[in-house]
């Protein structure tokens, strides 16, 4: 191994000759995408020759695709020789909180998060991460004791290498679309849970935990395996507003869910969403999606508020038969966001059932999209979806969107889909002001309210938390 | 001695679009006291509460109101409101998946915050709304309901009255508490606000009947009619009008 990777060295700095030996020192590849470049981030990680392999191809493949432009959205393409793929600099260091943005801190006072973990957040404190590695670590040997695995990707690859390969791409493979290849090819970092047949994992498991351990990269990629009859809560994404300087956040997320195990995977993604006129901004283009087996459960609760532009559809395989898709998801748009996201629920198992709960809200310029496909196949007998596509519209520039597609190949399925769309009223809003509420608490409770059906379907801390965030990006809304 | 102001109007031109509806209305109301009005369908006595409460549908297009003082037209709907002005409404508007008692909550603290007070915790607020919904015949199924979402009339003017109850502000403006309201209820809303008639707070009655203010018993009742205040009197105006009808006053 260190062979290879002594030789793989050579390769990259015979072709950089002028800057790289600075580059490898500071631990940072220059900026582009090439092949070097992906050896590079594979010797850095100190990774086995097949999941180099495996990048490779994903590259090469990737160098035949064309980015989508399809979604409800546009944006210029995206340069992808300007990027960093690996170890982003920083910019300058941080020392302390006073070197923070304080926009950034403005943020994190509203949301209420104490101190120590801003320190945290920003990347300030030394001490203090080191303090949450070691409450990551105890939390992990406590999972341990039950066989569970619960660690960063690239430490999985190294220490769980069969388990890594037997899955990696099995549920989302690296042909599957352009970001979903450019994943494949550059992934940085992300978790891997194994949960062990039987196993109910006795806590929820949170990428919180982690991210402060380690600075989650642009191209995070996540791994979960449920083995038969197992349990897991996932919650992932930190609530807190992270300011990323990096435009393009394309992430997978890829679910086994064996027979009679259960995933629940909950996201609140808040992402910066650029300012008010558009400018900035994440690219969220995320591809998430879990395969269930016979009798298994996977359900995806998902809150979105951030991000300039959100692309993503949490997926559902429903391979096994009797095996249930749920999707639960609060998309929230502002200013000039866009969010074009939904689901796919794909039946191929007999008694196969999906669920589908889509809440819509956009104000200011945004446009929000529920995009879905519901498909029975031929096969699956007996298979049931039931579709409901709420949106809500606060003022007169935003516009919400639904685009349902279902196809339906078996004359024994059903499918049943139900969209509304409703305005904050004059009236709702004039009563709630009455009692004393400013417009925008009035609007926040309002808007909370017609979410409340999904939030309630979230771990209970953090449905506080997305309730205080959706207050939040909703700042401005109205007036 | 004279009892102090608590809100005085003076010429009152208020519109809805292009079509006035109040047209140089007067009236002042003392600290402590009950006041009445009645009028005919259309007379603007609905959009007098509305223009009291700050809806933004209303245009005020001349004169002014003055509460505790200070001018009312020149502050938000959330501000009056917190300053202690409650309008009880005649057709409550439905807030979807908001449960009440968070409504309640939010609505408490906000005017606590507005006084300078820090928000009233969980038991602190249960303390105070319990005794007030039990009261009123709320039941603990009807806080946790989304506001006034799969109530029946009745219940809508019961749950008004006891925001009303709950939050204490000192001005009261009923707008039609008795539409829709079996005998019963009645006596019980009314009951409630008797209950909280004192020395510093004022109610203002909006009502088409007489009945209301046999159970509501107002210091001076006045007649509407078309944008104005034609006649003021004590309680006896009130029977003389459920004889003889609107009829003089046109």
């Amino acid at each position: 191994m260190e062979a290879s990777n002594k030789k793989v060295r050579e390769i990259i700095s015979d072709r950089y000759k002028y800057g790289f030996e600075t580059a490898v020192s500071s631990e940072t590849a220059p900026k582009g995408l090439n092949e070097d470049i992906i050896r590079f981030i594979s010797d850095r990680k100190k990774e086995p020759k097949w999941l180099l392999d495996f990048r490779l191809k994903a590259y090469r493949h990737w160098l035949t695709m064309a980015e989508p432009h399809w979604g409800k959205f546009s944006y210029p393409s995206i340069d992808y020789q300007d990027i960093y793929y690996y170890a982003a600099p920083q910019g300058q260091k941080i020392q302390s909180l006073d070197d923070v943005d304080p926009e950034i801190l403005k943020t994190y006072e509203k949301l209420g998060i104490p101190l120590e973990e801003q320190k945290v957040l920003a990347g300030v404190a030394v001490d203090a991460i080191f303090d949450s590695v070691s409450v990551a670590t105890t939390y992990r040997e406590q999972l341990k004791e039950k066989g569970i695995l619960f660690c960063p990707m690239s430490e999985a690859v190294r220490e769980y290498p069969d388990l890594v390969r037997q899955y990696l791409g099995s549920v989302v493979p690296y042909t599957d679309n352009f970001f979903a290849c450019l994943n494949s090819a550059v992934f940085s970092d992300g978790s891997f849970v194994y949960i062990p047949k039987g196993v109910r994992a006795p806590l929820e498991l949170s990428s919180y935990f982690r991210m402060n351990a380690k600075n989650a990269g642009q191209f995070e990629r996540t791994l979960i395996v449920a083995e038969e009859d197992s349990y897991v809560s996932y919650l992932e994404g930190c609530t807190a507003p992270q300011r990323d300087e990096n435009q393009l956040h394309a992430a997978i997320v890829e679910i086994v869910v064996k027979d009679r195990a259960e995933v629940k995977y909950s996201t609140v993604q808040n992402w910066y969403p650029g300012d008010e006129n558009g400018r900035g901004g994440i690219y969220n283009f995320v591809t998430k999606r879990g395969i269930c087996h016979n009798h298994a459960k996977l359900s995806w609760t998902q809150v979105e508020t951030g991000s300039a532009i959100t692309w993503k559809y949490p997926s559902c395989i429903l391979k096994g038969d009797y095996s249930i898709g749920e999707f639960y998801s609060v998309a929230l748009t502002n200013n000039c966001q866009k969010a074009d996201t939904g689901t796919k629920m794909i039946h191929l198992g007999k008694h196969t059932s999906s669920t589908i709960i889509s809440k819509g809200v956009s104000a200011g310029r945004s446009d929000n999209t529920y995009r879905g496909l519901v498909k029975i196949a031929a096969g699956a007998d007996q298979a049931r979806n039931v579709s409901r596509c709420d949106s809500l519209l606060i003022g007169d520039k935003c516009g919400a969107h639904t685009i349902p597609v279902m196809t339906c190949g078996n004359t024994t399925g059903q499918i049943e889909h139900e969209a509304t769309t409703s305005k904050i009223s004059e009236d709702q809003l004039f009563y709630a002001e009455s009692r004393g509420l400013n417009p925008e608490q009035a609007v926040g409770l309002i808007v909370n309210g017609f979410c409340r059906e999904v939030m309630q379907k979230l771990p209970m801390e953090f449905a506080v938390e997305a309730q205080r965030l959706i207050g939040i990006n909703l700042e401005g809304s109205v007036g | 001695m004279t009892k102090e102001t608590l809100l005085e109007i003076k010429d009152l031109h208020a519109c809805v679009g292009e079509k006035e509806i109040l047209k140089g209305l007067s009236l002042t109301i003392p600290m402590g006291e009950v006041h009445a009005i009645m009028g005919p369908n259309g007379s603007g006595k609905s959009t007098l509460s509305n223009v009291i409460a700050g809806h933004p549908a209303y245009e005020v297009t001349g004169g002014q109101i003055l509460f505790k003082g200070q001018d009312l037209l020149a502050m938000t709907p959330d501000e009056r409101a917190n300053s202690g002005v409650f309008l009880a409404f005649q057709y409550p508007t439905e807030l979807p998946g908001v449960g009440t008692a968070l409504f309640l909550k939010t609505a408490l603290n906000a005017k606590r915050r507005f006084q300078g007070f820090p928000d009233l915790d969980a038991v602190g607020f249960m303390k105070r709304l319990k005794p007030r919904a039990q009261a009123l015949g709320i039941t603990d199924d009807m806080l946790k309901r989304p506001v006034n979402v799969g109530f029946s009339g009745g219940e809508k003017k019961k749950l008004e009255t006891f925001q009303m109850a709950f939050l204490e502000p000192d001005f009261c403006i009923l707008d039609e508490m008795d539409s829709g309201l079996d005998i019963d209820a009645l006596r019980t809303v009314s009951e409630a606000v008797n209950v909280m008639r004192e020395a510093h707070r004022s109610f203002l009655l909006i009502t088409h009947y007489q009945r209301l203010l046999d159970y509501i018993v107002p210091d001076y009742i006045h007649i509407m009619v078309n944008g104005r205040i034609v006649d003021s009197g004590d309680k006896t105006l009130a029977l003389k009008l459920e004889e003889k009808g609107y009829e003089d006053y046109k």
